[in-house]
């Protein structure tokens, strides 16, 4: 198939901008233990956005992986997970502070490192905000893909270190224009003490027109009927 | 999980009010004070969000609040944070158990995709929500609703990931109590829902105290 378009975001890099529905967005991890944050925004109206409460309820899981989608707080399908080599994704442990990274890796400044400096999800995730007229206030639970948090009986978090191995894929369909910003920063609950060199390839495919027999579409009623939201939406606004 | 009670007595209360369900409530509480929240009927669920009141761009954080303490469920001794990290409350008696933080607030579109698109009509969170940003502050919109807390909900998630609601582990008159930790503004829906088992269908009143300290 042919590649609109490929990205490589390094360790601590990050990545903002719309990307129209109907494509194929493909997540490799360059090497293992990687941890990509990503919030998402209706590109033509941003305070409609990525729900992780109405994601999950609706499909009756804590985490996500392929027949999954990730819903907007107005009730559609913003993208759908069509592929996925992890089988789990993080979507309830958010993104690192200035103060976590400082704490876990130590203080490092600009003057010093040079590039080297280590960023966080929150200031990557403000640069982008504001870089697309939004400001912090904007901020929500991120997806972080590749990672895996589960919780135990008492509700203790659990961090999965050997979860995400080289060569790691997801991929994500949009199902409405959106507002992409990425930040390949670490997930707040890894407890390595070496910040994570963990390059993440992107490569944007154009997606095949959706079949009734979709796995995303089919996953569950509520799946589809978050799907017919997007699709009225999509309806109304393209005459 | 532990219970425990608070040495508050009501007649020593500043303020003091019913809140029946489908209806919201804001009130901007100072440093120190101290608001009980009370399941009057049990198995209600008290929708709730925070803002830090000298800065509401700065909105309650339902993740940074679950990772601040390692745990997904919200009880004594729980600190609410903001998405800046900024502390805002602290739990510091509950007499049910543990409250949830990632089921969200009801809405018409959520009602559609859970239940069936015909009841997107029926009354719920959001709207309850967004009525009461409107006569607060023109600052407040859309933009700055949030995953919130479900008081008195329970949401348990499994080893394995699966996520259900189930039945509550509220009773009546069984209660939660913050203390603010800065000047922060609560917003409340006490949720109108009539589609959940959770609230048995019956979604009921609750009570609202609040103490100088
Ligand atoms: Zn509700």
């Amino acid at each position: 198939m042919q590649i609109i378009w490929s990205k490589t975001l390094r360790p601590g890099g990050k990545w903002s901008g719309i990307v129209g529905r109907g494509r194929l967005l493909r997540f490799t991890a360059l090497e293992p233990g990687a941890n990509l944050s990503m919030l998402l925004y209706n590109a033509w109206n941003p305070c409609e956005r990525y729900n992780m409460p109405d994601t999950l309820k609706a499909q009756h899981t804590a985490f996500l992986t392929m027949g999954n989608v990730l819903m907007s707080d107005n009730g559609r399908v913003m993208a759908s997970i069509v592929a996925d080599s992890l089988g789990w994704h993080d979507t309830i442990s958010g993104y690192t502070s200035r103060q976590d990274i400082d704490q876990k890796y130590g203080v490092t400044r600009y003057q010093d490192q040079r590039n080297d400096w280590l960023r966080s999800g929150q200031e990557n995730f403000a640069v982008e905000l504001v870089r697309n007229g939004l400001t912090l206030r904007d901020l929500v639970p991120p997806v972080n893909l590749f990672a895996k948090v589960s919780v135990d009986d008492d509700g203790q978090l659990i961090f999965h270190e050997n979860h995400c191995p080289q060569g790691g894929q997801v991929t994500l369909r949009t199902d409405m224009d959106l507002l992409l910003i990425l930040s390949n920063t670490p997930n707040p609950l890894d407890p390595r003490s070496i910040y994570p060199s963990t390059s993440i390839q992107l490569d944007i495919f154009p997606a095949n027109p959706i079949e009734p027999d979709d796995i995303c579409v089919t996953h569950c009623p509520e799946n589809q009927r978050a799907f017919e939201n997007t699709w009225e939406y999509y309806a109304l606004r393209n005459s | 999980m532990s219970l425990i009670e608070s040495p508050r007595k009501v007649e020593d209360a500043i303020y003091d009010r019913l809140l029946p369900s489908g209806e919201g409530w804001t009130y901007e509480l100072q440093p120190g004070q101290v608001l009980r929240i009370i399941d009057l009927e049990g198995n209600q669920a008290v929708d709730t969000l925070f803002y830090d009141a000298d800065n509401l761009e700065d909105h309650y954080s339902a993740v940074a609040t679950i990772t601040g303490q390692h745990n997904l469920y919200l009880t004594t001794g729980t600190v609410l944070r903001a998405e800046s990290g900024k502390a805002l409350m602290r739990i510091v008696a509950d007499t049910c158990g543990r409250h949830d933080t990632i089921g969200g607030a009801c809405s018409a579109q959520s009602n559609g995709v859970r239940y069936d698109r015909s009841l997107e009509w029926m009354h719920n969170c959001r709207d309850t929500f967004m009525l009461q940003l409107s006569r607060y502050d023109d600052r407040l919109q859309k933009r700055d609703l949030a995953p919130n807390i479900n008081f008195f909900m329970n949401v348990p998630v499994a080893p394995d990931g699966s996520l259900e609601f189930a039945d509550g582990i509220s009773a009546p008159g069984r209660y939660v109590e913050l203390e603010s930790l800065a000047h922060t503004l609560v917003l409340i829906s006490n949720c109108p829902q009539l589609n959940n088992p959770c609230n048995a269908y019956n979604p009921t009143p609750i009570r609202l105290v609040i103490w100088e300290n």
